[in-house]
């Protein structure tokens, strides 16, 4: 069973040195227990470009899809048994990246 | 056998294997909606078969075998309509059945399921009394004061995301039991005091099938857990809170507080029985396992209930038991309710003035405002009295409260 675990920023701020070396320590962990299939961080949401094409043309249109005080700054995908196994890690997630997470399942 | 009798037998039957029906079916199918449909429509079934044939020798086992049929009925149709061949068995759940014996019972699992830290409150109760008690959507709405359908809905949502997040079928690892049972705690007490307190203007002012409800699911709990001091806690805090209903509300309605009240008219079997369940934890405690709040309000409660009457209450042990619960739960409610301590064994200025200073937290919580319209009352300050009465009627929900509180205040000279 796979989980989106999103980080929730509110702040500008980028990872200090602390948290990336927390998070790079928490990655190596999920890596050596077979939790870990993917992670990303991303870049500011004013770097976001959103594209409609249902209606035939492109439409590109700069900015988030939703302007908000809290935005994605990035996420893990965990392989994990069930939702407990995945609560546990993403509260460790949390603690290294020092942010706000959300666990979603995977269909 | 009479329809009558019929009746009773199957109302006690249901209160009996309700929940280890459906949490048989939830072990077998893998999912919380077919066993909750097929468990309804096995003791449908019982309604319509008993009352002429007579109840089987295993009323129990025919149920399950029952909803199991049912259940299975149900995939068929739903595999036929979808056209595909479905293994009948969707659990996902790695465990074997536990041995046979207390842990290994399968209401266990389903009570932790249903008070899932990932689920709401709101829908964890609501989860808790469809599915281990049985009680109806309708009951639940109509005890919680909410629609039928937002209830149906709270229901269906919660267990679509038990399925789709795979909220785990079963019993926490030693690890995290006592954190889980905490929550499993909470939501009973949240039953029970809706019972004891309810709110709302058309409601009685004690629900009993509320607290006898909830009563029922924490002796199940600590048949299931008796090794855990705060079941054992949480099931005397509240025999002895019950104990005490009948004499709480007057024949007119209106709220008798703790020291008005008729003892005589206290239930001395439940009294003996919640004493009984304290004695067992202070052993406890007097051997070195240090008590949680629950028994330390059962305590409290213990103290309230020994005395003869009002005036025999044991002051110095009630502030000593709030002391404890204060250094284990620095709350401001606990710290109102240590100031009614200490204004019968200090005088109600010098709890006035521990009361005031919760004022900062306290100010929507009418308990807040009602404690020092008492105080003021003793103090002789009538107009601070009054306007505090008057906020404490104004945030109270309760019918038998608001009538004494107004009572009080036009008392006032």
């Amino acid at each position: 069973m796979q989980y989106l675990v999103s980080v929730i920023d509110d702040t500008a701020g980028l990872a200090t040195p602390d948290e990336e070396a927390a998070i790079d320590a928490f990655n190596d962990r999920l890596q050596a227990e077979g939790h870990w299939v993917f992670a990303g961080g991303l870049a500011a949401p004013s770097t976001a470009t959103v594209i409609d094409n249902r209606g035939g043309e492109a439409l590109f249109t700069d900015g988030p899809f939703v302007e908000s005080k809290e935005y994605l700054a990035g996420f893990w995908v965990l392989e994990a048994a069930d939702l407990d196994a995945a609560l546990k890690l993403a509260a460790e997630g949390s603690k290294a990246c020092n942010r706000k997470v959300e666990v979603r399942p995977f269909l | 056998m009479s329809v009558a009798g019929a009746g009773a037998a199957i109302t006690r039957v249901h209160q009996q294997e309700w929940a280890r029906v459906v949490a048989a079916l939830a072990r077998r199918f893998g999912d919380l909606d077919i066993a909750e449909e097929a468990a309804a429509e096995a003791f449908a079934a019982a309604v319509e078969r008993w009352p002429a044939g007579g109840l089987p020798p295993n009323p129990g086992g025919w149920l399950t075998t029952t909803a199991t049929r049912k259940a299975i009925d149900r995939i068929r149709r739903e595999n036929k309509r979808a056209g595909i061949q479905k293994e009948a068995l969707l659990v996902h759940d790695d465990h074997p059945p536990g041995p046979p014996g207390v842990i290994g019972d399968e209401r266990l699992r389903l009570i932790f399921t249903c008070c899932h830290p990932a689920l709401s409150s709101q829908a964890r109760v609501a989860l808790t009394l469809r599915l281990v008690a049985g009680l109806t959507v309708a009951e639940i709405a109509r005890a919680f004061l909410v629609q039928e359908a937002a209830v149906g809905q709270r229901i269906t949502r919660a267990k679509a995301k038990i399925k789709a997040a795979r909220i785990p079928y079963r019993v926490p690892s030693t690890e995290d039991l006592p954190a889980r049972v905490s929550g499993v705690l909470t939501v009973l007490f949240l039953v029970f005091n809706e019972g004891y307190l309810a709110t709302g203007p058309g409601t009685d002012p004690v629900r009993a099938d509320l607290t006898a409800e909830a009563i029922r699911l924490t002796r199940l709990i600590r048949a299931l857990l008796p090794g855990d001091g705060e079941v054992t806690g949480l099931l005397a805090l509240m025999l002895l809170i019950e104990a005490r209903r009948t004499a709480r509300v007057s024949p007119s309605g209106e709220l008798i507080p703790l020291g008005e009240q008729d003892r005589a008219a206290w239930d001395a079997a439940l009294i003996a029985e919640g004493h009984q369940l304290v004695r067992e934890r202070l052993a406890a405690a007097a051997a070195g396992v240090a008590p949680g709040r629950y028994q330390i309000l059962a305590a409290i409660n213990a103290v309230h209930t020994t005395a003869r009457d009002a005036r025999a209450t044991d002051w110095s042990q009630v502030l000593a038991l709030y002391d404890q619960l204060a250094r284990l739960d620095p709350s401001p409610i606990i710290a109102l309710n240590r100031a009614i301590a200490i204004a019968e064994l200090d005088g109600p200025q010098v709890a006035l003035a521990a009361v005031d200073r919760l004022e900062h937290t306290l100010a929507g919580y009418h308990p807040y405002h009602a404690t020092r319209a008492d105080l003021l009352r003793r103090l002789g300050h009538s107009q601070e009295s009054r306007a505090a009465y008057d906020k404490a009627i104004e945030l109270a929900g309760n019918t038998a409260e608001i009538a004494y509180l107004t009572r009080r205040r036009d008392q006032l000279r």
